[in-house]
């Protein structure tokens, strides 16, 4: 028994791997990904600080900054990443965000509740819009696409029935939690970004440490196998969308702390981005391959784009478009050539 | 007695015929505005045009109709394309450039150049989604997330953030023209229907377009060569694209880099699965999708004049989505109509056997469901 576990590892340490071949079992391997992400972030910040350094770009803040203004960002695409592991696709988070600032500047504000119960209803509606998604996904075996896609619309237009106009919050507790900020010696994080990387935090663990978690990977690896092993498929598909229903409305009450008001058209197409951060970090979008890490580097990719962009000054807000649909792109094909190196 | 079975029977190959069911919500949607706007169907002359709320809807739908029959194609081929809002926006954004750039705005040939260029730049685009898909073997919905992101970017690069209006009068024919009393671009639509059609039903192009959609592989195997089609097919739906942001962008004779074409795929889609192209690719029908268009068209028209709030108007689309998809969905048919169903499906089945292995359409709506499972 223990011969036939040890020979491969034997084999390996005898030839002392070739260099193509470690060529190949570096590119074969699930990290590389994230470690490519993470190095272009580190060269995007290296070329940052080298471009911008008089005008205040070494400051630790400015990186701070990155989790602070993209902390509702990292939280959407946390719950994004879950269902791409999973190989399914949730195209309603940016409605959800939308909503859920509606929802909670409606009733705060209109109805005046107070936040203390806005927050875990409006997180409840969340859990409660993925859980309903996830359900007709597995029972009535609809296209993922094609739910979240009624699901974006749904959200979308139960924004507008609330209100056409934008409703701005000047409850006392939402503006001095809005302005709260945390020490850390070289600067300050909000409560938003805390949150969010609380969230990633819990993410990793569940993701990693727990039978969910497993399950998770397996389903997005070989649906059919999983099934085959008795794994309960049905129940952890609809957890997923559930999970990422409610880091959306999570995500919605950040960024209604970010942004302190409500509006119907709050984060229109706010999805791709989390999508593409979720691509960008390096997960396989046919699923079961890919570490919430990576949506991390993802996200502060995306956000050091943007914050580039305002150092430059002289780039139009849309490069920022055009520059995350390159890396988007070269991602792809970075992926797709490592799949096709993996399966020869 | 046998009137009446042969009745039955006529209404039973009546509703089973593909395009009853989208046909029949569109008559309903349209009878609905009948009782809010009692000359509702009446269709009148002035200053040598035709007026009515059934030539508007046309009139509105064309761009979408456009769209939709070029994501027919895609889908058939068991892909989809989500550039298509960005493309309408690219196109638009050039062809306006390059006419505000213009001396003399009214000139036809520097219409006809603008035109070409915009239509070009969506063929490229088009080329672009077809060689990711079909070469790099990339998933279509992520071939096409690129386009749909990067897209919108580069037509605010052409129009420089702005709204770029022009004042050509070639131009605004396209879109917001009159010919023959009716407006242009219904003969636009027309035409490039009654091409698809052709080029699809009268040649075999459609029958290999719905083999690659099948099965890619096999098709491949027997000599079919998937590749080229599949690019093929990317071209034609941007192009359609490209002549749909044309359109857009000659009816308010202006670009908005923006707002063009803005979650025009959404609606295109929905109007191919409304018609009942199946999303697994496999089979299409280039009428149901008109047909699906102006469903959604009509569903519009009917919520502005009933006077419901328009802001519920994507409710009301969330809520037509999520209907048609359940009644698609044969897990949903089997649940909620259960028994009654199962058992006239067995009867017919032992009834003629033959209906079975004749309808190719279902045999291929079923193989790639069963690889999914």
């Amino acid at each position: 028994m223990s011969a036939t576990t040890q020979s491969p590892t034997a084999s390996d340490s005898r030839t002392p791997s070739s260099s193509p071949s470690r060529a190949a079992r570096l590119l074969g391997d699930r990290r590389l990904p994230v470690a490519v992400t993470a190095l272009l972030f580190l060269l995007m910040y290296g070329g940052g600080l080298a471009r911008y350094q008089y005008y205040g770009f070494a400051e630790p803040q400015v990186f701070l900054n990155l989790f602070i203004d993209n902390g509702y960002l990292l939280v959407a695409a946390v719950g994004v990443t879950f269902v791409i592991l999973s190989g399914g696709i949730d195209l309603s988070v940016g409605s959800m965000i939308g909503f859920t600032t509606m929802f909670t500047a409606w009733l705060v504000e209109r109805q005046g509740l107070p936040l203390l119960v806005v927050v875990p209803m409006a997180l409840a509606v969340g859990a409660f819009g993925g859980f309903l998604m996830g359900y007709v996904i597995h029972n009535f075996e609809i296209q993922p696409f094609i739910v979240t896609l009624a699901g974006l619309f749904l959200f979308r237009g139960l924004c507008l029935v609330i209100s056409k106009e934008s409703i701005s919050i000047s409850d006392s507790t939402v503006s001095s939690m809005a302005q709260a900020q945390a020490s850390l010696g070289v600067g300050f994080l909000s409560i938003g970004a805390i949150v969010s990387l609380v969230v990633l935090a819990v993410a990793f663990y569940v993701l990693h440490y727990t039978r969910f978690g497993r399950r998770v990977y397996a389903i997005g690896g070989n649906e059919q196998s999983a099934m085959l092993m008795g794994l309960p498929q049905g129940g952890t598909k609809i957890a997923v969308y559930t999970v990422s229903g409610f880091c959306s409305a999570l995500a919605g009450l950040l960024f209604t702390l970010y942004i302190q008001s409500g509006d119907p058209l709050h984060a229109t197409g706010m999805e791709l981005d989390a999508i593409a951060a979720v691509v960008i970090g390096g997960t396989l979008l046919t699923g079961g391959s890919g570490y919430v890490l990576g949506t991390l580097f993802g996200v502060l990719v995306l956000g050091l784009i943007k914050s580039i962009i305002q150092f430059e000054g002289t780039l139009s807000s849309w490069w920022t478009k055009i520059a995350t649909g390159v890396l988007l792109c070269t991602f792809i094909l970075v992926q797709r050539f490592m799949t096709t190196r993996k399966k020869a | 007695m046998t009137t009446s079975s042969t009745t039955s029977s006529r209404w039973r190959a009546l509703t089973r015929h593909h395009l009853f069911w989208p046909v029949a919500v569109l008559v309903l949607l349209l009878l609905v505005n009948v009782p809010f706007t009692p000359d509702f169907f009446s269709v009148r002359m002035a200053d040598g045009h035709l007026y009515g709320s059934l030539v508007s809807i046309v009139l509105f739908g064309s761009p979408l109709i456009l769209v939709a029959v070029g994501m027919t194609l895609v889908i058939a081929t068991g892909g989809i394309d989500l550039s298509v809002g960005a493309v309408v926006a690219i196109t638009g954004a050039l062809a306006c450039s390059y006419i505000s750039d213009q001396h003399d705005q009214g000139a036809l040939s520097g219409v006809l150049l603008a035109m070409g260029l915009g239509l070009l730049a969506a063929v490229v685009c088009g080329l672009w989604n077809g060689f990711l898909v079909a070469r790099m073997g990339i998933q279509p919905i992520i071939a096409t997330l690129i386009i749909m992101v990067a897209g919108r970017g580069v037509a605010q690069l052409i129009t420089d953030g702005q709204i770029i209006t022009i004042n050509s009068e070639p131009y605004k024919l396209i879109g917001g023209g009159y010919w023959l009393t009716l407006p242009f671009s219904i003969f636009v639509v027309a035409a490039v229907v009654a091409v698809t059609v052709a080029l699809t039903r009268r040649t075999a192009l459609g029958l290999l377009v719905e083999a690659v959609g099948g099965n890619a592989e096999a098709s491949r195997l027997v000599g079919i060569r998937s590749r080229r089609i599949k690019i093929m097919v990317y071209m034609f739906c941007a192009l359609c694209a490209g002549i749909a942001g044309l359109m857009i962008s000659s009816n308010t004779s202006a670009a908005d880099g923006n707002n063009a074409g803005l979650w025009i795929e959404l609606d295109a889609i929905l109007a191919v699965v409304i018609g009942g192209t199946s999303l697994l690719g496999g089979r299409f029908s280039i009428g149901g999708t008109v047909v699906g268009a102006l469903v959604i068209q009509t569903l519009t028209t009917t919520i502005y004049t009933i006077g419901v709030p328009t802001q519920t108007n994507l409710v009301f689309k969330a809520a037509v989505v999520i209907v048609v998809c359940l009644l698609q969905s044969p897990k949903f048919r089997a649940k909620v109509f259960g028994a009654k169903f199962a058992a006239r499906f067995a009867a017919k089945g032992g009834a003629k056997p033959a209906a079975a292995t004749a309808d190719p359409a279902a045999a291929t709506e079923a193989a790639p469901k069963m690889e999914v499972s």
